[in-house]
Formats: C-alpha cells, structure tokens, sequence
C-alpha cells in the first residue's frame, strides 16, 4: 500500500523480498546498502537470530530520485524465511507494493523454491492480494555456485507466468540493482496505471 | 485490503496541529504519527536527533507483531503497548485501524496524563482520517500520477 504524500511531495513504496530460508533475500539488502550513496539511503534494520538468520525482517529505507518534484522513497524488506516463521511473513507481506521472489538455484532447495512459492501465493491470498496483481518479479540467486538447476528449470517452477527474472549473486551484487530497479518501476508504473 | 494512503496539505496541516498540540498538552518529548505499513506521517517536539524512519519500521513491525498475538488470543485488539525506560517511555496506540500514534515521554509528565490525551487526540485523528479518505475516493480527487509519464518512470532509472 503506498502512501502519497502530497505535503512533504513523496511518493512512498513497499518492496518485499520473499523466498527459502538462506536464499539470499539479506544479502541483497546488504548489498544495496553498501553500495547505495549515504545521502539515498537510511540505517538498515536487521532483526535476526544470533546466527544471522532473519528473525522478523530486514529494514533498508532507500530514495531513488525524484519525478515531477515528488521524492521516490522505498520501503525494502526481507521476510524470514525458514518455514516456521510464518505468522511473521504474513505481517511483513501486509501493505506490500512490489515483490521480488529470490530462488536458491541450487538443486538441493528445488523443493525449498516451491514450497516458498506457494507460500507466498497463499499468504497473498489470505489478505485479499493476488500474486497476478501485484508487481513481481524473479531473480534465480546463487549462480556462482557449481551445483545448480538449469535455469528453465527454475523457471518452471518459480516463474510459471513468465514474468520478468533475472540471474544473480547477491554476494557479489551482480544482478541485484537490476532486480531491485524492475521492480521499483514496476511499483511506479502500477500506481500510474491505477490513477 | 485498504486503499493506498494519500495526504494532502489541508489535512495534513490539522494532522500537524493535533500531533503539536498533543506533544505540548502531554508535556511529552516527542510525538509521532506512522503509518501501520511503518511510514512515518507527522511528528512534533524533540526529533532532530530521533532517527524517525527506523523508529517508524519498528514500531509498525511491533504494532503488527502484537496484533497477530491478540488475533491468537482471539482478542479484539489490545489498545495499546506502553514500555518503560530509564530515561525515555514509548506510549503507542493504534488509530482507526490504520494509524499509530507513539509518545515518547520522561519523568516531566505522568503515563496517566499521556494516555487522557492520547485518548482525545486519537479521536481527532480518526475523524481527519475518515474525512480524507473520503476525499480520496472521489473521482475528482487530485492525484500526481496523471501528470506522470511513462517517460518519467523510464528517466529515474537512467544510469
Ligand atoms: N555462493 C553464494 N552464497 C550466497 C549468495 N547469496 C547469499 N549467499 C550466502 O547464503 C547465506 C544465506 O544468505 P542470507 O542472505 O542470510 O539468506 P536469507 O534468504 O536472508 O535467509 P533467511 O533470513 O533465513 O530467510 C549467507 O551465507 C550468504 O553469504 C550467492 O549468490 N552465492
Ligand atoms: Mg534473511
């Protein structure tokens, strides 16, 4: 749900990355974060278990410029995503705007994507949302590594509508502006689209 | 699913008014107004050295968890959270289902006299929030994106 704000002139977004638990969906954020100017970019919030995994979400506010005098602001967070926390993925997912689905490419968390994806199709449901209607799109993370599902293969199975994906590694940051960029017009396109 | 939040500046202005005004009748440090998505709306006292967007994700993040607490409970709602500090206590409240007002207050005031005014100032809130979303589903209602193109979507994400 974004909120336009015509006082202070901002456009404000929420941008939620979803998928298995240990995909990537942090390291993204670190990556945009450490790579974002300090003046675009707000504190990146982590509130993760000592072992550094998600435990409720990942925070990073973050500016992309302006249009037509109206500051673009995102929201970006990250689900946890180890099976349990469920009840929690459906408050992050509450009000979303955009989402990206991050895949681990490797063959061992095949049944990890799909049971994540269904997941997210559910809990999307569950609060009147539909996966068709919102602004998405697929990034096949961990491509750097040897053990990996060909890549129509992965899309079988985390992209049967064939939206827009990408490859990356996020440890690396290759792919993740791109992902993060589509997404973001996506979210501006869609809200230009429903005036 | 609720509508997209919009503001507008004659409303925002009475959202600033009530917010100044609670802060001072509180005599409380700081008062905030945040989206239940955690976008922060209005604040009024002591926040140049608060970092209001975190704060804002946070609290959202809190209201939220706690809501999913009394939906197991099988609770309406709890009406608000109170946590105390040392030096600083966080007064938080959600607001016409869809806003949620934080005080933050020291030992110059009393939790008492923060959650009469709270109590008053909520309801004014309410009462701008549902005269704007009216506004917001009129056909006629303003909005920026019918000046915006395709093209200016396409320009901020030039390299
Ligand atoms: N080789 C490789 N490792 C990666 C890549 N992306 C992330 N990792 C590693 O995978 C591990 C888990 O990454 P996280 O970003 O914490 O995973 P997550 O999706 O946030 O996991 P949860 O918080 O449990 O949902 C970390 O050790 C990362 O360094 C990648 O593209 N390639
Ligand atoms: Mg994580």
């Amino acid at each position: 749900m974004s909120f336009i704000n015509y006082s202070a002139r901002e456009i404000n977004c929420k941008i939620v990355y979803y998928g298995p638990g240990l995909c990537g969906k942090t390291t993204n954020l670190q990556y945009i974060y450490a790579r974002t100017a300090p003046a675009a970019k707000g504190k990146m919030i982590s509130l993760a278990t000592e072992t550094e995994r998600t435990l409720f979400f990942d925070f990073l506010p973050l500016s992309l410029g302006e249009i037509r005098g109206f500051k673009t602001r995102f929201h970006l967070y990250t689900v946890p995503g180890q099976v349990f926390y469920d009840a929690s993925r459906r408050l992050i997912l509450k009000g979303v705007d955009g989402i990206v689905f991050v895949a681990d490419s490797q063959i061992e968390r095949t049944e990890a994507n799909i049971e994540s994806f269904e997941n997210l199709e559910l809990n999307l449901i569950e609060q009147g949302y539909e996966l068709e209607k919102i602004p998405y799109v697929v990034q096949y993370n961990k491509r750097d590594l040897p053990n990996i599902a060909p890549l129509d293969e992965l899309r079988g199975l985390c992209n049967p509508k064939g939206v827009p994906d990408f490859e990356a590694v996020a440890t690396t940051g290759f792919g993740v502006f791109d992902t993060l960029k589509l997404v973001a017009k996506q979210v501006l396109t869609e809200l230009r689209r429903g005036k | 699913m609720n509508p997209d939040l919009v503001m507008y500046e004659e409303e925002f202005q009475q959202i600033q008014a009530v917010c100044t005004r609670l802060h001072r009748d509180a005599s409380a440090k700081a008062v905030l107004l945040i989206d239940k998505n955690g976008q922060l709306i209005a604040d009024a006292g002591d926040v140049a050295n608060l970092d209001t967007v975190s704060l804002s994700s946070l609290t959202a993040g809190n209201v939220a968890a706690t809501g999913g607490i009394a939906k197991l409970l099988k609770e309406k709602e709890f009406t608000g959270q109170y946590h105390e500090g040392e030096e600083t206590s966080v007064h938080m409240t959600l607001v016409a289902q869809r806003v949620i007002l934080v005080i933050l207050f020291d030992e110059r005031t009393s939790l008492g006299l923060v959650r009469l005014r709270v109590r008053k100032a909520g309801e004014e809130i309410a009462k701008i929030f549902e005269a704007m979303l009216a506004k917001v589903a009129e056909p006629s209602a303003p909005s920026i994106f019918s000046e915006i193109t395709d093209e200016d979507i396409d320009n901020l994400f030039k390299d």
